[in-house]
């Protein structure tokens, strides 16, 4: 069957197995290979994405399903070179280590942000919405306490810049 | 690599176009909801249907929690709706809160933004949540079919593990929630990690009378047997006064009457006494929300 998906802003169309994931489509159609593919079981959240702005797990979602959504990669993060805070959040505070689970962090955390600053909740984001937010995926390097640190850094960094624009 | 068996797909446009993709391609068909407990069963090989009906695009017609007023006071919620909705809703948390507190325990974050009520219902896994609390709660569930609407209790729904009353041309449109004065419910629930399947849970739901004796209660378990509905800890609290004595009967004959069996989540004794402890824990947070709920409508 013929799908299109919209992937980081662009529309792809391929000609795809009704059973094809749609973390293949994105890796093995589309050589976005950012997005990775551990557990293959909806558990290890290593190949989360954002659709329609919230994450997803794309091993347990049919490519055939995305079309029709907003698809964004950890390749649809950074704009005209520049790094997203999150992005530069995780090299300033070593949210990584081997790198396996960071994009699928790196897009949660996007979302998250995304969500407070759509008024989801207010205040100042605290280590268990954070933690909660990343419950659903797994790292085996860094005990989570840099990953936490990095979105912070993030958050904090967004809070400054939005103070400075208004 | 875990690769589902081909299929052939088609996307439903509304109910009835979903209705009528049913009935063209017969019981070889299985509708597709979030996905989220179909496309791993599939992905093992468990289940091949052969054409795969998608009502993600439904979303929209069939997600919502909304409020009907008397003469039957209740909620309905439309089989679309997403966990992280359930998990949301003020509506549900203020009269419902069994959805709130089981929602808080399912899956994961990015799993509940998917995942529906609807699929898990009709997935009818035994260690399944919503199940339990649609039961505890009496839930009832509207189906359509090629002649229209019909609605049945949780309990007529839930034919046996992985089996629902939902035939071969129907599908589940909606949830119906009775909201009952003097009522309060609770959801408690023990599992290894987060999004792991329950090592038990427990949902409980009951409403008091005038007096502040219990009039109504339901009870439904997860993961530790096929009965959903246990009768056995619902005879020790009807009529009787939401002493702690009195839950703590409730709960041992929970443990009594369920039927786990020994897994790598623990030993068919362990669960049973998992099951106990959870439901007199369920029931005396019940009976505090009932208590406040009779207290604030007067």
């Amino acid at each position: 069957m013929q799908v299109t998906v919209a992937v980081n802003g662009q529309e792809h169309t391929r000609e795809v197995e009704p059973r094809l994931l749609l973390v293949h489509f994105l890796r093995d159609e589309l050589g976005l290979t950012g997005t990775h593919w551990g557990c293959d079981t909806s558990n290890c959240g290593t190949c989360v994405v954002l659709m329609d702005g919230e994450p997803v797990k794309s091993c347990t979602v049919l490519a055939a399903t995305a079309a029709g959504h907003e698809i964004r990669t950890v390749e649809g993060l950074e704009t005209d070179g520049r790094l997203d805070p999150v992005q530069e959040g995780f090299r300033a505070e070593h949210g990584l280590q081997c790198g396996f689970c960071t994009p699928g962090m790196m897009l949660t955390a996007r979302a998250l942000l995304d969500s407070r600053a759509n008024g989801a909740a207010e205040g100042e984001l605290t280590d268990e919405e954070i933690r909660e937010a990343i419950s659903g995926q797994i790292c085996r390097c860094t005990g989570y306490a840099t990953i936490v640190r990095s979105i912070r850094w993030a958050a904090e960094r967004e809070r400054v810049q939005t103070k400075e624009e208004v | 690599m875990q690769v589902p068996a081909p299929f052939e797909y088609e996307r439903a446009t509304s109910v009835d176009h979903a209705l009528e993709l049913l009935r063209r391609f017969g019981p070889d068909a299985r509708i597709l909801a979030g996905g989220h407990s179909l496309l791993p069963m599939m992905k093992l090989r468990l289940a091949t249907p052969g054409y795969l009906i998608d009502i993600d695009g439904l979303a929209g017609e069939l997600g919502y929690i909304r409020e009907i007023s008397p003469p039957t006071p209740e909620i309905r919620i439309g089989a679309m709706t997403r966990h992280r909705a359930l998990l949301q809703s003020p509506l549900l948390s203020r009269c419902a809160a069994i959805f709130t507190d089981a929602e808080r325990v399912i899956a994961d974050p990015i799993v509940r933004n998917r995942g529906t009520i609807g699929g898990a219902l009709c997935q009818a896994d035994p260690s399944e949540d919503l199940g339990a609390v649609c039961s505890a709660i009496g839930a009832r569930t509207v189906i359509r079919g090629p002649d229209g609407d019909r609605v049945l209790d949780i309990d007529d729904f839930h034919r046996g593990p992985y089996q629902t009353a939902v035939r071969d041309d129907e599908i589940l449109t909606e949830i119906r929630v009775p909201l009952r004065p003097r009522s309060g419910s609770a959801y408690e629930k023990v599992d290894r990690r987060v999004g792991d399947w329950a090592v038990a849970a427990v949902g409980v739901s009951l409403a008091l009378d005038e007096t502040g004796d219990i009039a109504e209660a339901g009870i439904g378990l997860a993961a530790v047997g096929a009965d959903i509905a246990c009768a056995e800890a619902r005879e020790e609290l009807i009529g009787r006064s939401p002493a702690g004595e009195v839950l703590q009967r409730a709960g041992a004959a929970a443990a009594a009457a369920c039927s786990p069996v020994a897994d790598q989540r623990g030993s068919v004794e362990y669960k049973r006494h998992v099951t106990g402890v959870l439901t007199t824990r369920a029931l005396t947070r019940a009976v505090a929300r009932a208590q406040a709920t009779a207290e604030s409508e007067g």
